[in-house]
């Protein structure tokens, strides 16, 4: 059965009036931001250049497709259109009228479709992982450094022993079936979920416990707040039934976790054996500070040009860890619409049909260039300062 | 202490973090230095082998191990009783150490008591004997019905060709790159070159790799899609090209950013404004002056640029179908074959700690400061 065909100029108009939700939010956060460029500090000094610019309207782009998937999107993710099975660029579903423009795949699904569907996936995982995998970094970072010893010592050969591990074969060890079934993931887990708790609660009663009433709210609304979310991710028990994780999910999140922490544990030692030296430490030493008052508020905020230009890199790196996971078809279902697990699919046939490789694949080039952009514009702007 | 390109080091203040500052701990000239690496070495590599050890041998591949060996739908009891008497109910640090070689290995008996060989191709002492990795034996493959051992050279080799190839391609492009972007920091040869780099670091080796595929198999025919040749009937241009170029773009990107980098900071420094003051010729001091000083982290990026090419060359030797190491790795955590697949972690991680110990020591001796302490 032969199918219609829309030309290339229709195609084309089809997608952009497609993703206009898109293009309305990213127009209006762009021209909010221009119009109040001089206030916004260091957010609008970003945009002053074009590599931040480029860099901020890539990763918006994908933040809005992900956040606007069901209406920017014609068909779900798993919907098959046995018609359109392998469906050249531009074809017109029979049924419903709507054009393919990017074609079918082998189950008649509509590729970019799935390509808007895998954001979600993606800016899901990748920014909560990089977050969590900095928090313990840092949490276990900092003191190493600080204090030294035995503990840094300890810590740092654990660090490296992670790190002389090729990551892939961490991923086969650690995403397989087998250790799904054993309760690995999720001691592995309950150990590294425990960090951003500590971390947070640190950092508030560091700073306000010389104000008893303020840090003991502050502390309980913390633990109550980070007990539920641990709780409904580590021991899949949320009494609210909110915060829920599959157990596919969880072993992927903890096993990201767990291969990107140590470098950003290295990364915070380095800084911190380095800051410790400067004289505004030394200042608040003499004060009579405590160590994690001075860890907290005085090393850390010193640091942050770097930091945020580590969690931009790292996000792109997470999000090419997520993409080598469904490229291998690791822990992710194997229908799911991220765009690893969709270059994998298309792999078998690519001699043949080249256009379901390649939305995800450019896809997920352009998102690591857009975060790897944002980085360059942001590091420029901390060596700056 | 060693810093690995894990994380890319950033350039600026992340620089402190080089390797040398581990000389800062007690020089006792350079006996002591390799040494005491090579002993750290030695530990890591006998931690990382307990955790895989233990890793693989955790309790649901045990028994998916068991089914396929006797080769019914066995039930528990029978399992079991295959595990026992093949040993894999000892005590794990017994088993450990019998694996490494530290405890005598005990042959596996039939129901007289007589010592009995598990396979045809590959031979298990008769008795109790020390015969572990320390003594040579890294046992026996069940995927490839083959000893490990020998399984894992011949993946090395091709690997190994695979790698040079890359590197050839990769370090000498990345270099002129860098040193060209780094000697004209911010003209337009400058910012081309900057974002071509950009580009290639976005692009993991699965995204390279369609790419390249769909242009040059697919589209005009040049080369092969498959490198699945190259390991059988030899090496030729059109079978490897695509796996070496595409593993080349993603290490190259970023070896020539730190290249650029490393290139600039050198041209502003006061020795280069002396040449030039000194009216010296803009090649001289760029080759003479600029370019030693200059390569000094590009080297020790190259040098820890491996654990990465180690993670593209698994998924390229996977894409392209290209039996090396990478290859045998992946079909050895697939089906569960628990020998090779601890043989094959504990070559990776000498690998990748070995090239830490080179780049550091090739960081002292192309650095003239560090070289006189």
């Amino acid at each position: 059965m032969a199918l219609e065909h829309a030309s290339l100029i229709e195609s084309l108009g089809y997608l952009a009036l497609r993703l206009w939700p898109v293009w309305l939010a990213l127009f209006g956060v762009l021209s909010l931001t221009a119009a109040f460029r001089g206030r916004l500090g260091a957010y609008g000094a970003l945009v002053s250049g074009n590599v931040g610019r480029i860099g901020l309207s890539i990763c918006l782009f994908w933040l809005f497709a992900a956040l606007f998937a069901d209406v920017v999107a014609p068909f779900t993710a798993g919907e098959q259109l046995l018609a359109m099975k392998l469906a050249s660029p531009g074809a017109i579903d029979p049924e419903t009228g709507e054009i393919f423009v990017f074609g079918g795949d082998i189950l008649g699904r509509d590729v970019f479709s799935r390509m808007i569907y895998g954001s979600q996936v993606v800016l899901l995982i990748a920014p909560v992982a990089t977050i969590f995998a900095m928090m313990v970094g840092i949490t276990l970072g900092l003191p190493a450094a600080y204090f030294g010893g035995f503990m840094d010592t300890v810590l740092s050969f654990l660090a490296n022993m992670v790190l002389s591990f090729p990551v892939i074969l961490l991923f086969y060890i650690l995403v397989t079936p087998g250790v799904q079934e054993t309760s690995l993931p999720r001691v592995f887990s309950g150990i590294l979920f425990l960090f951003p708790i500590i971390f947070v609660c640190l950092l508030f009663y560091t700073r306000y416990s010389l104000r008893p009433g303020l840090v003991t709210l502050q502390l309980l609304a913390t633990l109550l707040v980070g007990g539920w979310i641990y709780a409904g991710l580590v021991f899949d028990a949320d009494p609210l039934g909110i915060v829920h994780i599959s157990k596919n999910h969880l072993n992927i999140f903890v096993a990201v976790v767990f291969a990107v922490s140590p470098s950003v544990f290295r990364i915070v030692r380095g800084f911190t054996l380095e800051i410790k030296t400067k004289d505004y430490i030394a200042a608040a030493q003499t004060r009579g500070e405590g160590a994690w008052y001075i860890m907290l508020w005085e090393m850390l905020p010193n640091a942050r040009g770097l930091l945020v230009t580590d969690i931009c890199l790292r996000i792109g790196y997470t999000t090419i860890l997520l993409g080598t996971l469904g490229y291998l078809g690791l822990g992710l279902a194997s229908e799911s619409p991220d765009w690893g697990t969709a270059i994998k699919d298309s792999g078998a046939l690519l001699r043949v049909y080249a256009h379901p490789a390649l939305p995800p694949v450019i896809a997920l080039m352009s998102l690591v260039l857009g975060l790897n952009l944002l980085a360059d514009a942001l590091r420029e702007q901390a060596f700056r300062d | 202490m060693q810093e690995s390109a894990v994380g890319k080091a950033l350039p600026g203040p992340l620089r402190n973090a080089v390797p040398w500052r581990s000389l800062y701990y007690g020089v006792r000239g350079w006996g002591w230095f390799l040494l005491r690496r090579l002993l750290q070495m030695v530990v890591m590599m006998f931690f990382v082998s307990m955790a895989v050890f233990y890793l693989v041998n955790i309790e649901p591949n045990l028994k998916k191990y068991a089914m396929s060996e006797t080769h019914a739908r066995a039930g528990d009891q029978e399992i079991e009783r295959w595990l026992e008497r093949h040993g894999y109910r000892d005590n794990f640090f017994v088993r450990y150490g019998e694996w490494l070689g530290v405890l005598p290995k005990h042959p596996t008996l039939d129901a007289d008591g007589n010592a009995v060989q598990r396979f045809s191709f590959c031979e298990e002492p008769a008795v109790a004997s020390f015969d572990g990795v320390l003594q040579g034996n890294f046992g026996c493959s069940t995927k490839f019905d083959a000893p490990v051992a020998d399984k894992i050279s011949g993946a090395l080799r091709a690997t190994g060709i695979l790698m040079f190839w890359a590197f050839v391609v990769m370090v000498p492009a990345a270099l002129a790159a860098g040193v060209l972007a780094g000697i004209r920091e911010g003209t337009r040869t400058d910012r081309a070159l900057t974002t071509g780099m950009v580009l290639t670091t976005s692009m993991p080796e699965y995204v390279a790799g369609v790419l390249l595929t769909i242009v040059f198999a697919s589209w005009l025919g040049l080369l092969n899609g498959s490198a699945a040749t190259a390991t059988t009937q030899g090496v030729t241009f059109n079978n490897i090209a695509l796996p070496v170029i595409t593993i080349a773009i993603h290490g190259a990107g970023y070896i020539a950013r730190m290249t650029r980098v490393s290139m600039a900071e050198v041209m502003q420094q006061n020795y280069i404004r002396t040449a030039r003051l000194k009216g010296l010729k803009y090649p001289t001091i760029i080759f003479r002056h600029a370019l030693r000083n200059g390569m000094i982290t590009p080297f020790t990026i190259i040098m820890l640029q491996f654990p990465w090419m180690l993670n593209g060359v698994i998924i390229v030797e996977l894409m392209f179908r290209y039996q090396g190491f990478g290859f045998t790795m992946i079909q050895a955590a697939d089906s569960n074959d628990i020998d090779l697949l601890l043989a094959c972690s504990l070559v990776s991680v000498f690998v990748v700690l070995s090239t830490q110990i080179i780049s550091d020591i090739g960081y002292i001796l192309l650095n003239p400061r560090i070289r006189t302490q």
